[in-house]
């Protein structure tokens, strides 16, 4: 204690734990926590913690790197997604023209929003058909959940619709942004692993018929009712996708959505 | 001289460590750090030289925080559950301790301690990674080690007792 009186901070002793001290303080921090024990403990405890994460996850860095992070594979996918995505904004402009419709009969041809609204929908449903352990926010178990949630988030009382009658089971759903505010997402999967979603959000036209959308595996029926656009998408089958959507359709129609 | 690659390269095992930690999940440890190499290699022109290293890990914080950002947007949050990893040597009790109390604290508490303690970085260097005077670094990890201290004396009885 004689050799040096300036009060020992606890910031110096963090900064002796981890070695931030400057030179000319050490042997005062030594010194003074020699007749504190208080304070040495403080510091044994913490060089302990260290240890015990050190000792937790050190070994990690020596583990080999998978595959899918190797920067060579990183960079050759950039480039496939580069070319991927390029590719699926041309088929998305050559579809367009070609929406086919049923149901209500031949109408306008789907307006700006609607389509975008279609895009977005195509793009989260192969966005999250593929997951496996996210692929829903909330799950299908807490159906009676989902609804209330979903409904508030988008301002209006929104339908689950059941799709036991197809072996379709309910995962779950999610909230999402779209270009007209909060968008729900529903996902179903049957027996086999094949998923469907359904996708709903404030639409810009009040109401429209129904149209068909095909975008390479994957397709989407879509359609306005009472200002909210549902979008239904699964794999590219277009007869067992249209009879979900007529059975969803019939669905949000007897439940009259309508807004909070 | 390495390339640029190269140096990202290099930097990858100290991710997956810094990330396994941050998260204590080896999977979504993998995806943040897969996520933080898309997004370096993709933003190799915003890299005005430094360190690399610096760098690869406030990017990787970054993600990780808006990570738990999105988390906590979940209306139902389930409880982070220990993943014991098949690394892991034995079950042994401290170091699954260590990894609980690591779980309580906020997380840039325990980001500040892990970068310096795990990661070995300067005060200095931590400070920009989280763009925070070195003040506020040296107050997160003193509360991140009082914390950590006060779990272990605490809760380490309450768990032996259910063992």
């Amino acid at each position: 204690m004689t050799a040096d009186h300036s009060p020992v901070t606890e910031d110096e002793l963090h900064a002796y734990v981890d070695g931030e001290l400057p030179a000319d303080r050490i042997d005062a921090v030594t010194a003074w926590l020699s007749t504190n024990p208080d304070a040495a403990a403080l510091v044994t405890a913490w060089r302990a913690q260290a240890d015990a994460i050190r000792a937790r996850y050190g070994a990690t860095a020596q583990e080999p790197v998978p595959q899918r992070l190797k920067v060579d594979r990183l960079l050759q996918r950039r480039r496939s997604w580069t070319a991927l995505a390029a590719a699926a904004s041309v088929a998305a402009f050559l579809v367009g023209g070609a929406a086919g419709w049923f149901a209500h009969g031949a109408t306008a041809a789907p307006s700006n929003g609607i389509a975008t609204l279609t895009m977005e929908a195509l793009d989260a449903h192969k966005l999250y058909v593929v997951e496996v352990r996210h692929a829903v926010e909330v799950s299908g178990n807490e159906k009676p959940h989902i609804t209330t949630w979903l409904s508030k988030r988008l301002g209006y009382r929104l339908l689950v619709p059941d799709l036991q009658d197809f072996g379709l089971k309910l995962v779950g759903g999610r909230l999402l942004p779209g270009a007209t505010g909060a968008a729900a997402f529903y996902m179903y999967e049957n027996a086999a692993g094949e998923r469907f979603t359904m996708y709903c959000a404030k639409a810009t036209t009040p109401a429209s018929a129904l149209h068909y959308k095909g975008e390479g595996n994957v397709a989407a029926f879509y359609w306005v009712d009472k200002d909210v656009a549902y979008v239904v998408s699964g794999p590219a089958d277009r007869a067992k996708l249209e009879k979900i959507t007529r059975a969803i359709y019939d669905q949000v129609e007897k439940a009259d959505v309508r807004k909070l | 001289m390495p390339s640029f690659g190269q140096n990202v390269e290099a930097t990858i095992p100290a991710l997956r460590r810094y990330a396994r930690a941050l998260t204590r999940n080896a999977d979504i440890a993998d995806d943040l750090v897969q996520d933080t190499l898309v997004r370096a290699l993709r933003s190799e022109h915003l890299f005005h030289g430094g360190d690399i290293r610096s760098w690869l890990y406030t990017i990787l914080t970054n993600l990780n925080r808006n990570r738990l950002r999105g988390l906590a947007r979940r209306p139902i949050l389930s409880p982070i559950e220990d993943n014991d990893a098949p690394d892991m040597a034995g079950p042994e009790s401290g170091a699954r301790d260590i990894e609980r109390a690591l779980a309580t604290l906020v997380d840039e508490q325990r980001t500040a301690l892990l970068l310096v303690v795990l990661e070995g970085l300067s005060y200095r260097e931590v400070a920009e990674i989280q763009g925070v005077p070195i003040g506020t670094v040296m107050s997160r990890l003193a509360r991140a080690r009082s914390q950590i201290k006060s779990y272990l004396d605490g809760e380490r009885p309450a768990l032996r007792r259910v063992k």
